[in-house]
């Protein structure tokens, strides 16, 4: 019955030859262009660390003086600390791991003559921040505690730098020489880039190939290096990389069960009403603690823009829908005359309804087809933009299947209403009319 | 014409006509509003910067000598860049619109109290103000005896001791509501600074909300850290020159520097508004796209009603209805579909602009998108409902004796 029911289906679609592509064009465009941005967005919510996010954490602690709104954009919380408040966090050791880092960007001055001086991001860090995010060494490893006590001016570079400057051998123990000082090589990382760079100020850089050296934080303060990212200060006084009143740092904790995170929470409240005692943090204490996902959530690092074009994809795979739906119901209802002599032949609505249904899947399956090449196109043309996610536009074997589902429900949906109208045609009643 | 029949025979058609209302409004709604935000991405791409954009070019300077002179250094490139044949201006300045590099400073009207109002500093050489073109409509330029370093080595200090400003017309309606802001004092730092100046536009380096992109302060301050952006203003048509001579010029004179950003100001915008223009080129085609398959559903559900009625087209015709009144039938029916979308679709682009103004930073859907909507939806229908229709004109008399 089925491979008759398809027969009958392609021939009333070949009937209307124009129509038919026309109603395949539509759902195609509908699909691809969800296809597309639901692709885009889904690698771009994908977990940067998988198997260690859920232990990842980011303390918000609010030093700003009362006065400030928290709705201006230009002052709301965005969880950068004041160096003295990381230095705390630091110290006080109640986390598994715990470290502040910054963004910055430096001159690499490479030794063979025939290179000029670059500049490169990279990161400040402190020494638990590679063991925290289970950065991957190809060679060497990072720094301890005491190195950044100390000053130590070690490096660890990512393997596109260390290519660039030492070739294919990790350049362990060399020296490179950024802005106007020596940093000896200590480790060589694995083409790491989590996507998106969470650790990070969440910007419109999050996503693409970011940092290429990693320094310890104190060593990078006192050579004046430059850092990058919102620096914000408030009040009078020095406005100071060390001052408390400038927020610029960002700091990560790992916390390895629910308990520890729990008793963390209780330590930044206590913080925050032990700095009170001394003249500081003005607002009620209202200390959080973010995990990782639910933090790049709140920071929004998805661009308002792409969630836009997915809402506007998805309107128009809404309206091709309701679009299909009045074409195919206009179509079957045509053919009541035909309906009716069937139905008076003896068959039964669910043999009606399983034929125009067959004929709508024909038609969502052509368009998921279509659909499948124009989300091809789509994410081509998504990769050309020269926005750090593009590269992770690439649609994989989920969204594939992902893409066909979608197209076959959409048309199925559609041809459904269609399709229980048209076996509800009385039998041979049309045919009195006639 | 009597719409009676012509509505009992909708009736007949409820859940299609009703799907078609649906698809029209739902079109009307979207359409609507993606026209109002091309609009509005539109105007922010036309910002007047303040600046003379086509005759500017601009190159960014790192010195990697940590023991120079930053103020000989800058003195000397700016000589030797002034040299090159067509430039008629250039200064050395720590930011400009659209390059994201903001210094913002809470900007206060007294001593000591915190404030939400910030606004961007510009600091640039004596020659800022006539190299960038910046329009000055009150007050005057900084003299020479008020110019010092922006002490960027201790944390920008110069801000605490600077005398004067030259503030933009916004942020002074901002400060000082329907009064002069010439003579009035300001708090950027620690100490008073008084207002000599007053330009008209000077946008901000990078867009916040509309109101406050223009909150910009000139000080008399010369950039003294080895990171400088040195800008020239030549002849349009002498631009494409400049910027292959300016890197020479500076690197003849001390190469032991990063040169990098050396491009127009128009590039600099271009590059500074390209998601814009992505946006607007995606919105543009999900409105032609809607509008195509609206265009297409009602062009096929016509035509399906013309061929299931051609015998009662044909009896009408014989009982001597004119092509025309067959025509103009057709044509009033999808005139009232559409119209019924159109109300409905009215009422979901304002639901729809409430959704996006809460999520997206949109500001209200103005009343005159409504009739536009509506008459490119008519017009829409219209046209796509012709050929259909005339097909059922074509229809002939003897038709009504014929079984389908």
């Amino acid at each position: 019955m089925f491979g008759y029911y398809l027969a009958l289906a392609l021939r009333s679609l070949k009937r209307s030859k124009v129509l038919t592509a026309l109603m395949i064009l539509a759902i195609g465009l509908g699909i691809g262009a969800s296809m597309t941005m639901i692709t885009v967005l889904h690698v771009m919510s994908g977990d940067p660390l998988p198997g260690r996010s859920a232990q990842l954490f980011v303390p918000r602690l609010d030093a700003l003086p009362l006065e400030r709104s928290k709705t201006s954009k230009d002052s709301a919380p965005n969880g950068n600390l004041t160096w003295p408040d990381a230095m705390n966090l630091l110290r006080a050791h109640q986390a598994d791991r715990q470290a502040a880092m910054v963004a910055g960007s430096a001159p690499i001055r490479p030794a063979q003559g025939s290179l000029r001086p670059f500049f490169q991001p990279g990161h400040y860090v402190t020494a638990d921040f590679f063991p925290m995010f289970g950065a991957p060494f190809r060679a060497g490893s990072g720094w301890t505690a005491q190195d950044d006590e100390q000053r130590a001016r070690v490096v660890v570079l990512n393997a596109e730098l260390n290519r660039k400057l030492f070739g294919d051998t990790p350049g362990i123990g060399r020296t490179v020489r950024l802005k106007n000082t020596d940093f000896r090589v200590i480790g060589v990382l694995d083409d790491w880039y989590p996507q998106p760079t969470f650790y990070a100020q969440v910007n419109d850089r999050s996503f693409g190939k970011t940092d290429q050296f990693f320094l310890p934080l104190q060593t990078a303060l006192d050579l004046k290096f430059d850092f990058s990212g919102n620096f914000m200060c408030w009040g009078n006084g020095s406005s100071g990389r060390t001052s408390d009143h400038c927020t610029w740092l960002q700091f990560w904790v790992q916390l390895d069960n629910p308990a520890k995170a729990q008793s963390y929470r209780q330590f930044l409240g206590d913080y925050w009403r032990e700095q009170q005692t001394h003249g500081r943090f003005p607002r009620p204490a209202d200390a959080q603690l973010y995990g990782l996902m639910d933090w790049l959530t709140r920071q929004q690092v998805i661009p308002s823009d792409l969630r836009l074009q997915l809402w506007l994809a998805l309107g128009f795979l809404g309206v091709c829908m309701v679009n299909i739906v009045g074409l195919l119901l206009a179509k079957f209802l045509r053919r009541s005359g035909e309906v009716s002599v069937r139905r008076a032949l003896g068959a039964q609505r669910r043999d009606i309804f399983l034929q125009f249904g067959i004929e709508s899947a024909v038609i969502g399956l052509a368009g998921g087809v279509l659909g499948l090449a124009i989300a091809e196109l789509g994410l081509w043309s998504v990769r050309q933009r020269p926005d750090g996610y593009a590269q992770l536009a690439q649609m994989d074997a989920a969204m594939l299947l992902g893409t066909f589902a979608l197209a076959v429900c959409a048309s199925v949906l559609a041809g459904l209403l269609p399709a229980w109208r048209a076996c509800h045609i009385a039998p041979a009643l049309q045919l009195k009319t006639q | 014409m009597s719409l009676r029949p012509l509505i009992s025979s909708l009736t007949r058609h409820k859940l299609t006509v009703l799907l078609l209302v649906l698809q029209v409004s739902l079109t009307c709604a979207i359409v609507c509003n993606v026209v109002f935000m091309i609009a509005n991405r539109t105007a922010q791409m036309r910002q007047s910067s303040g600046l003379v954009e086509d005759e500017l070019v601009t190159i960014e300077s790192i010195g990697l000598d940590e023991n120079e002179n930053s103020l000989a250094r800058h003195a000397a490139d700016l000589a030797a860049l002034r040299n090159i044949p067509g430039v008629t201006a250039v200064a050395a300045i720590d930011a400009l619109p659209f390059n994201g590099n903001d210094w913002s400073n809470g900007i206060a009207t007294a001593p000591n109290v915190d404030t939400d109002l910030t606004a961007t500093a510009y600091d640039g050489t004596p020659g800022e103000l006539a190299t960038l073109g910046l329009h000055l409509v009150e007050g005057r330029d900084f003299l020479p005896d008020e110019y010092l370093p922006m002490d960027s080595a201790h944390d920008w200090a110069g801000i605490n001791r600077v005398p004067v400003t030259i503030i933009t017309r916004a942020l002074a309606e901002r400060l000082f509501p329907r009064q002069s802001a010439l003579g009035k004092e300001i708090y950027p730092g620690d100490n008073p600074v008084r207002i000599v100046g007053v330009v008209d536009h000077l946008l901000r380096p990078h867009l916040r909300e509309a109101a406050s992109n223009d909150y910009s302060t000139l000080f008399p301050m010369l950039p003294d850290s080895n990171d400088v952006t040195y800008v020239l203003r030549t002849a349009p048509q002498e631009r494409e020159r400049v910027l292959k001579q300016m890197a020479d010029a500076l690197n003849r004179l001390d190469g032991n520097r990063v040169l990098r950003q050396a491009q127009t100001f128009s590039q600099l915008r271009a590059d500074f508004f390209r998601r814009n223009r992505t946006m607007i080129g995606l919105l543009l085609a999900a409105a032609a796209g809607l509008l195509f398959v609206t265009a297409l559903g009602i062009a096929g559900l016509a035509s399906f009603w013309v061929q299931q009625r051609r015998r009662s087209i044909g009896i009408r015709r014989a009982l001597g209805a004119t092509r025309n009144d067959v025509l103009h039938y057709f044509q009033t029916e999808n005139f009232l579909i559409v119209s019924g979308g159109i109300v409905l679709g009215m009422l979901l682009a304002y639901a729809l602009n409430m959704v996006l103004m809460t999520h997206y930073e949109l500001p209200q859907l103005p009343f005159l998108y409504l009739p536009i909507g509506a008459v490119l939806l008519w017009l829409l229908g219209q046209g796509a409902v012709l050929g259909p229709a005339l097909r059922a004109a074509a229809v002939p008399p003897v038709m009504a004796t014929r079984a389908d």
